[in-house]
């Protein structure tokens, strides 16, 4: 790269041992970044072990971020800088950089040791490998090391400052200002003066490194200029934090408490983690003994009047099959976040798929539609969780809301919303005390189907809810035929209802008809976006799964083909073709990263060459 | 303050279907007089089953009901009562439902100590599966899933809680109205999880399995009934009582008129006593076994959350996060 260079976007990669640091060092980055107004996206990609063995490939743990003027919508296809903290973050790293890209590399930790450990015969930094990039070798660790020598740290305490080292040097290469990073070590480090002062000299001791005449031949600072986005107060944020908030702001506009119920698992547990610090909203956080107990202590807060959530991941969300057609069945509301991950089985933990949508729409046992939503970005997450709760409140009814791994840890920008913007959400009318409870309870709303959220407590309305099939209008048990069949039918054309209710699907860009149109849902939001602006391809991205929007058939037939790139192996494009009876092409990717925009690209003008 | 309830106000219209005979029609009766009793109020009450022959129990008691699924329901019964505390909430499972398919929620529920009534109707069989052994069917116990005799250890109840960390446990008898209703107001009166085993009778699949100590002709020589602070003792004039023998660790009967100093007096505070007692094969023991209260996993729940699960901010003050920054025209 050239010398104080202006450039539009950048994608930055750091990564090394999952024990550098390296997830906080993109994190603090990210948030710096956002204070000088640039757009940006991140991609943190880590291991499933907590500290996997080190030096080794697949012990690297990575964080790309994306940032520019905008509108930045993905982490960026391939790094134009990388850091690599050792031989096996190069080795992992190389292949996705650009021609050209810089590579700061930590000398110290290529070892004959480290180097056999991430399988390079010959040194990289010797062997041609790098011919085609601009390296820096800094010795990272010693400089570091050298840096908070007078602190009389242990050599490991001491070793583990060389991220905010090297965040010092990445904050000087794009000329960011180190107070708010600085904030943040006091407040992290307040109870240990030691370990903050040595972080914050190994931060102004990397700065000052890239500062010194040293390095002002090779290294070089890049000017990015801050976004234009719609004027408003801003705040970065992850899927999880944007959940947290939007399921508590749901809370507050339907003014009754949350309780979330939940049992650890990756990647869903940022949301428990998130979701724990609001009691101040009313919400509760209840940790279960396992998947099942948490969703049915969510039915059970149901039931009990206040908002019953549960959120898990793909393994997790099967084991609270049973108990969602109990939530169906006794018609009470219930939010299921489901954060996707690879699969099968355990699968990739850590890595993003969105591959439950067969699952969400189709997956239980006898005929149990349950509405289906998904969020498509980080900050979208706040949104979908109050539009989940208002349809499980409105139509008593469970609700699942589709995020997955990518949406869950990936920060982005995000323009703080008026609470004052979203409706109020209501609950159905409570009706009068008196003769037979038991058909008023289930008493449903003529277009929503929706009962009357009668809870204990409440006199003169004790009535029984459960599991076993009830007579379609007084409520009792009821095994007659032709009552299952109308249940049945009831069952689904509540479901069906939500769609009255919804906004009519949009196009996100381009024409409203011609030959192509790319239908995404869920986190491929970014690079579909930003693919179909390069080619300037018609855009449809979902929010709503089960019902879809009323007029999306008629819309999609305005186009002569339909693309539906997913990270699965084509389970939307099965979806339309049995919901619509649309014939679209599939394009399915299912290698635990997000789709890059190139390739999407190339998907679509190959489909337009087919055509003309 | 509204009238007083009679067990006639907690029974409800609907047909009740066990078999004749069942040991469930005496227990529900037992159940509705100690509402009644306790001064309950059917609004306030809630009672949540799993499933069995037992989890039918809700439709035939006035006052709310959750007919739930297969051993869930002390989960189910944890998020209502954390969602409303001022309700009682009884739960009521089996020997199948609690400690097979459910055995991970009643561990987890004892040792939070949440504030349900737990009542395990053990039949040591499965009976609306029809008559498939069960976790606590003895060795030997012939049904058709175990046509040879079933090879399987049982699990004692008693021993479960305790070892999950109970802090009450009783028994009772399903036929024995005077033991139930003491148990059963105790366990109302308890603040936290309050578990008592029945021992119940399945007329069809398991007849007479405690006949033993429960025919009534026996009764005295079989049954010791203990009372917190009272002596152990048992037999036609309460002659025998309970030792303690430090050589073997055990409790051992003894003539109770020669040495009357020996017999144990009952300490339901006494765990080590409770398990003991647990395992006496005859007499068997009936009554508050253990007792030891503790601050409730519901208390503790909203004490760490000041507000009391009300809403004391608003989202305002929190969606900002830790930094925002501001994009002009």
């Amino acid at each position: 790269m050239n010398k104080n260079k202006d450039v539009d976007s950048i994608v930055v990669r750091l990564a090394g041992d999952s024990g550098d640091g390296i997830q906080l060092m993109g994190s603090q980055f990210a948030v710096s970044t956002a204070l000088t107004g640039a757009d940006f996206a991140t991609f943190p990609d880590y291991p499933a072990e907590i500290r996997a063995p080190v030096g080794t490939t697949f012990g690297v743990s990575a964080y790309q971020i994306n940032l520019g003027g905008g509108p930045i919508t993905t982490p960026g296809d391939a790094p134009d800088v990388l850091v690599a903290f050792n031989p096996a973050a190069l080795k992992v790293s190389l292949p996705m950089l650009h021609k050209g890209a810089l590579v700061i590399v930590n000398n110290d930790a290529f070892t004959a040791r480290n180097l056999a450990k991430a399988g390079y015969d010959a040194d990289p930094r010797e062997s041609g490998v790098l011919a085609d990039f601009q390296v820096v070798e800094a010795d990272i660790s010693h400089l570091n090391l050298e840096a908070v020598k007078e602190f009389g740290l242990s050599k490991s305490e001491g070793g583990r400052c060389k991220n905010f080292w090297a965040l010092g040097l990445l904050l000087w290469m794009f000329n960011r200002d180190f107070v708010s990073v600085e904030e943040w070590i006091r407040r992290r480090l307040a109870g240990k003066p030691t370990l903050r002062d040595a972080n914050i000299k190994a931060l102004h001791a990397g700065h000052a490194y890239g500062e010194t005449a040293a390095l002002a031949a090779s290294l070089s600072q890049i000017q990015i200029p801050a976004a234009k986005p719609k004027p408003g107060e801003y705040r970065s944020i992850t899927g999880a934090e944007a959940l947290a908030l939007g399921i508590a702001a749901a809370g507050e506009l339907a003014d009754r408490p949350v309780l979330f119920c939940s049992y650890p698992i990756t990647p869903a547990s940022p949301l428990l983690h998130r979701i724990s610090h609001l009691p101040e909203l009313g919400v509760g956080t209840f940790q279960a003994e396992d998947e099942i107990a948490a969703i049915a202590a969510a039915i059970g807060a149901s039931y009990g009047g206040m908002i019953g959530v549960t959120s898990s991941s793909g393994p997790g969300i099967a084991l609270k099959t049973e108990a969602m057609g109990l939530a169906v069945s006794a018609e009470l509301p219930l939010v299921i976040v489901n954060w996707q991950r690879g699969g099968p089985s355990t699968g990739l933990p850590t890595k993003t798929e969105q591959s439950d949508l067969y699952q969400a729409v189709y997956g239980r046992n006898a005929d149990t539609p349950i509405p289906v939503v998904s969020a498509s970005t980080s900050g979208e997450c706040f949104a979908m969780a109050i539009e989940a709760v208002r349809i499980a409140i409105r139509h008593m009814t469970p609700v699942i809301l589709l995020a997955d791994g990518y949406l869950s840890n990936a920060a982005e920008p995000w323009r703080i919303p008026d609470l004052s913007s979203f409706p109020p959400i209501e609950t159905n009318p409570v009706p009068e005390f008196g003769e037979d409870p038991q058909r008023k309870a289930f008493t449903r709303g003529v277009t929503s189907y929706g009962r009357p959220w009668i809870t204990p407590g409440m006199p003169e309305l004790m009535h029984r809810v459960g599991g076993l099939e009830k007579d379609v209008e007084s409520g009792h048990i009821s095994y007659d035929p032709a009552n299952h069949q109308s249940m049945t039918d009831l069952r689904a054309a509540k479901v069906q209802s939500v769609a009255n209710y919804i906004p009519e699907q949009m196009l996100e860009s381009g024409p409203d008809s011609g030959d192509l149109v790319v239908v995404g849902w869920g986190s491929t939001y970014g690079p579909i976006y930003q693919a179909t602006r390069a080619t300037r391809a018609s855009f449809v991205h979902l929010r709503h799964l089960n019902p879809l929007p009323g007029n999306l058939g008629e819309l999609l037939g305005r186009f002569d083909k339909v693309l539906v790139p997913e990270m699965n192996a084509g389970q939307l494009a099965t979806l339309l073709r049995d919901k619509l009876g649309a014939n679209p092409v599939s394009f399915s990717k299912v290698t635990g990263q997000p789709f890059l925009i190139s390739e999407l690209v190339e998907k679509i003008e190959s489909l337009r060459g087919e055509l003309s | 303050m509204s009238e007083k309830l009679t067990a006639k106000d907690f029974t409800t219209s609907q047909e009740v279907r066990w078999c004749p005979g069942c040991g469930d029609y005496a227990i529900l009766k037992s159940v509705s007089k100690a509402l009644a009793d306790v001064g309950a109020r059917p609004e306030k009450t809630v009672f949540v089953s799993g499933i069995g022959c037992a989890a039918r129990f809700p439709y035939y008691i006035e006052s709310y009901g959750f007919h739930t699924i297969h051993g869930r329901a002390p989960a189910v019964a944890t998020g209502l009562k954390l969602a409303n505390p001022e309700l009682d909430v009884w739960v009521v499972t089996g020997d199948g439902d609690g400690l097979s398919i459910g055995g991970n929620h009643l561990l987890h529920a004892l040792r939070r100590n949440i504030g349900l009534k737990i009542l395990l109707f053990n039949n040591e069989i499965y009976g609306l599966t029809k008559g498939q052994y069960s976790p606590t069917s003895r060795v030997g116990t012939t049904s058709p899933s175990s046509p040879g005799g079933s090879v399987e250890t049982p699990v004692s109840p008693g021993q479960f809680a305790l070892g999950a960390g109970a802090r009450f446990f009783a028994r009772g008898i399903d036929t024995d109205k005077v033991g139930m209703s003491d148990v059963l107001q105790k366990a109302h009166a308890f603040v936290g999880t309050s578990f008592v085993e029945i021992f119940q009778n399945c007329i069809v699949y398991n007849e007479d399995v405690f006949a033993s100590f429960t025919d009534r002709k026996n009764a005295a020589n079989t049954q010791l009934h203990v009372r917190h602070g009272d002596p152990m003792l048992f037999g036609d004039n309460k002659v025998k009582g309970i030792r303690f023998n430090p050589g073997t660790w055990s409790l051992e009967v003894i003539d109770a008129t020669e040495t009357a100093d020996d017999v144990l007096v009952h300490d339901e505070a006494n765990a080590v006593l409770a398990r003991l007692l647990i395992d006496l094969p005859s007499p068997v023991a009936l009554g508050v076994i253990y007792r030891q209260p503790a601050v409730s996993f519901e208390e503790a729940f909203y004490a760490h959350h000041p507000s009391r699960m009300q809403r004391t901010k608003s989202i305002k003050d929190f969606i900002r996060g830790p930094s925002s920054w501001t994009v002009g025209d």
